[in-house]
């Protein structure tokens, strides 16, 4: 599959964040493993701990597992005064996890992040590929569980 | 050309799309069928509509009415009062009691001048509109050379922040001999409360596209990257889009209009990371690598990716040039001040009565911008600070309500554009919480090469924390000032210089609740 992927790109090292990219956003847990790394430094023809450097240097690729819906919470000066400390709170308290994890059951990863550039409707998260603004507790639940209802 | 009695303007963007724009977009044109009004109401989706309102939002031309958070249920509603009838639904206004229009009387765009009219993934309507004529202009009419020196002479500056003029930066560009140049177009857009970027790439993507490829022929260069930021789904989706109908069209390709130039544009998706709106850091992203700034000089201009001579442009910067090749550098300078050419996009965000974005000419302002594009404060609050340029911006107090918005006079007061981003903060927020907030973000951000911004940093976070807890004393406040300055004086590039300015304006003109924190 991580051949696949690498084969759609010319093996020059100035394609190796968009070869990570679509191995991280087509596996089923959101990460790039150690044989995803592998694979890419052989295809590449660069060094894999060259690639372990850009991996940990970028918020958005993550090297262990995650959960199938990646929540990423603003928590950027303009959130923050619109009351995303709250949102986080209630979120940890839905998802019964601390910032970083992942619920038993798979369904959710909980992380923070930078500004996502959506600050007119502040606070905002983004679950996956989607975003979501204008957060209050009840719109919280109502997200979670419209989530959650989905994947029985 | 059909002419329809009124045009209902349907904003598609993230929040909308959200919402199920999608279904509500086919209800909407089937509703105004069963009342046979397809032929007098034009159903248009477009992008930015110019105000922030809540899930769909409408704008409805020619009476100028806004609509916010419109639900499927409220269709048959709205199209029978209001299409049929004549009667504007007052519920589902923007304004619950009248109305809320963003003044656009008071604006003069001319980057935003598409946005919200036009369908954003039509090249056609694009052209329609006046598009591309520029690029024809500077690829048929003009010599490299003349396209520099009416930049130059239109005395437009880069509007990522530090300002610099950009006829002078191609200029340092152009007349390289290289066997290979090229342009990329900064849209690594990460400054907290700044997303007008976004708005421009989302509502008008062709005519970023149009100011790049004059910036590529006034430089010499046959390859153009986008570096865009990974969150921004939409912007991207829409600027592929683009770029394909413009290769279909030959308005990029090889032998350009039988002109003997060739240009290609590629995206380049970022994967987070603050620091990469650096051009060098972005840059060294570009090329696949983690994204460290670069020593400089030699700056990119001369020696940039790949070693090539590298023209870097914010999004703002190049969707201004368009209308500098169309309608001249002396139609450009009418806009603005002697000293600062050109209008400006600002987003408007925090406790103002209608968060949103404007596009003003440079000396504008703060009341105005606030007061007129903002519908002034929330009702209930009052004005406490605005934070201007985001968390490498400054806090500006009431009594500096009145300076003007551009890049000359803003430094007078030790203040900064930045990006154009304006946080309203009111009178029970507090300055302390939001720096905390701030230093955190420097922090997360700090990329780790210098010792001066990657210690620094996290010193200030930690002295933040203490100060907010009511562990501090002023010995700390002055201690935070030290290590800001430290880090202007030696850090490797623009982040770690930044704090300095945000802590200052803050210990300067809040310096009471500084006092009163520490005395707990």
């Amino acid at each position: 599959m991580y051949t696949e992927i690498c084969n759609k790109y010319t093996p020059e090292k100035h394609n190796l964040i968009q070869i990570l990219h679509e191995i991280q956003d087509t596996h089923p847990q959101h990460y790039i493993s150690d044989e995803a790394v592998q694979t890419v430094a052989k295809y590449l023809g660069i060094a894999e701990n060259h690639i372990y450097g850009v991996l940990t240097f970028y918020t958005m690729y993550s090297t262990k597992p995650r959960g199938k819906n990646i929540i990423r919470l603003c928590e950027s000066p303009p959130c923050h005064i619109k009351g995303s400390q709250n949102i986080l709170r209630k979120l940890k308290a839905l998802l019964d996890v601390q910032t970083g994890e992942t619920t038993r059951d798979g369904l959710f990863t909980l992380e923070l992040c930078a500004c996502l550039g959506v600050c007119g409707n502040a606070p905002v998260m983004m679950i996956n590929n989607d975003v979501y603004g204008d957060l209050t507790d009840e719109r919280v639940e109502e997200i979670i569980e419209k989530i959650r209802r989905g994947n029985q | 050309m059909k002419f329809y009695r009124s045009h209902i303007l349907v904003g598609i963007n993230e929040t909308s799309l959200q919402a199920g724009v999608e279904d509500f977009l086919h209800s909407l044109r089937a509703e105004l069928s069963k009342h046979h009004l397809q032929e007098e109401v034009n159903v248009l989706e477009t992008g930015p509509l110019g105000f922030f309102g809540r899930g769909i939002c409408l704008s409805v031309y020619p009476e100028n009415i806004n609509y916010q958070d419109v639900k499927l249920e409220d269709i048959p509603e709205l199209v029978e009062e209001h299409f049929l009838k004549g009667r504007p639904v007052g519920r589902l206004m923007l304004d619950a009691i009248g109305k809320f229009t963003p003044k656009f009387d008071y604006q003069n765009r001319i980057v935003l001048r598409n946005s919200g009219l036009i369908d954003p993934e039509s090249i056609d309507e694009y052209i329609g509109f006046g598009g591309y004529e520029a690029w024809e202009r500077a690829l048929t009419q003009m010599q490299p050379i003349d396209i520099v020196n009416e930049v130059k002479k239109s005395g437009l500056q880069g509007r990522g922040g530090a300002g610099f003029p950009t006829g002078v930066k191609w200029s340092f560009t152009a007349p390289i001999e290289a066997p290979q140049k090229y342009v990329v177009v900064n849209a690594d857009e990460g400054e907290p409360g700044t997303f007008k970027d976004r708005l421009i790439m989302e509502g008008d993507p062709h005519q970023l596209l149009e100011g790049t490829m004059i910036c590529a022929r006034a430089v010499g260069a046959s390859k153009a990257w986008i570096y865009i930021r990974g969150e921004y789904k939409l912007c991207i989706e829409r600027l592929q889009k683009a770029i394909d109908k413009c290769r279909e069209y030959g308005i990029i390709g090889e032998n350009i209009f039988g002109s003997g130039f060739d240009l290609d544009i590629e995206i380049k998706i970022g994967a987070g990371a603050y620091v990469c709106g650096e051009e060098t850091a972005l840059i060294e992203s570009l090329e696949g690598n983690r994204g460290h700034p670069r020593w400089k000089p030699p700056f990119p201009g001369v020696e940039g990716l790949w070693k090539a001579p590298t023209v870097v442009n914010n999004v703002e910067t190049l969707a201004n040039v368009p209308f500098i090749i169309k309608e001249g550098a002396d139609a450009y300078k009418k806009h603005g001040t002697p000293d600062a050419a050109g209008t400006k996009v600002y987003t408007i965000l925090g406790d103002v009565a209608h968060p949103g974005l404007c596009e003003v000419d440079m000396g504008t302002t703060l009341r105005t911008i606030i007061n007129e594009h903002g519908g002034g404060m929330k009702k209930g609050f009052r004005f406490k600070a605005a934070l201007v340029g985001g968390a490498a911006g400054v806090f500006l107090p009431e009594k500096m309500l009145d300076v003007n918005m551009d890049f000359a006079s803003l430094k007078d007061y030790a203040a900064v554009l930045g990006s154009g981003a304006i946080l309203v903060i009111n009178e029970h927020q507090s300055i302390v919480d939001v720096l905390w907030s701030i230093l955190r973000f420097f922090r997360h951000e700090s990329c780790g090469k210098c010792a001066p911004c990657r210690n620094g940093s996290q010193q200030l976070y930690k002295l933040i924390t203490k100060i907010k807890k009511g562990n501090g004393s002023m010995d700390d406040v002055e201690l935070m000032l030290t290590i800001a300055e430290t880090m202007f004086a030696t850090s490797f590039c623009a982040l770690g210089q930044s704090p300095v300015l945000v802590i200052r304006s803050a210990v300067e003109y809040f310096r009471d609740e500084f006092i009163a924190i520490t005395k707990k």
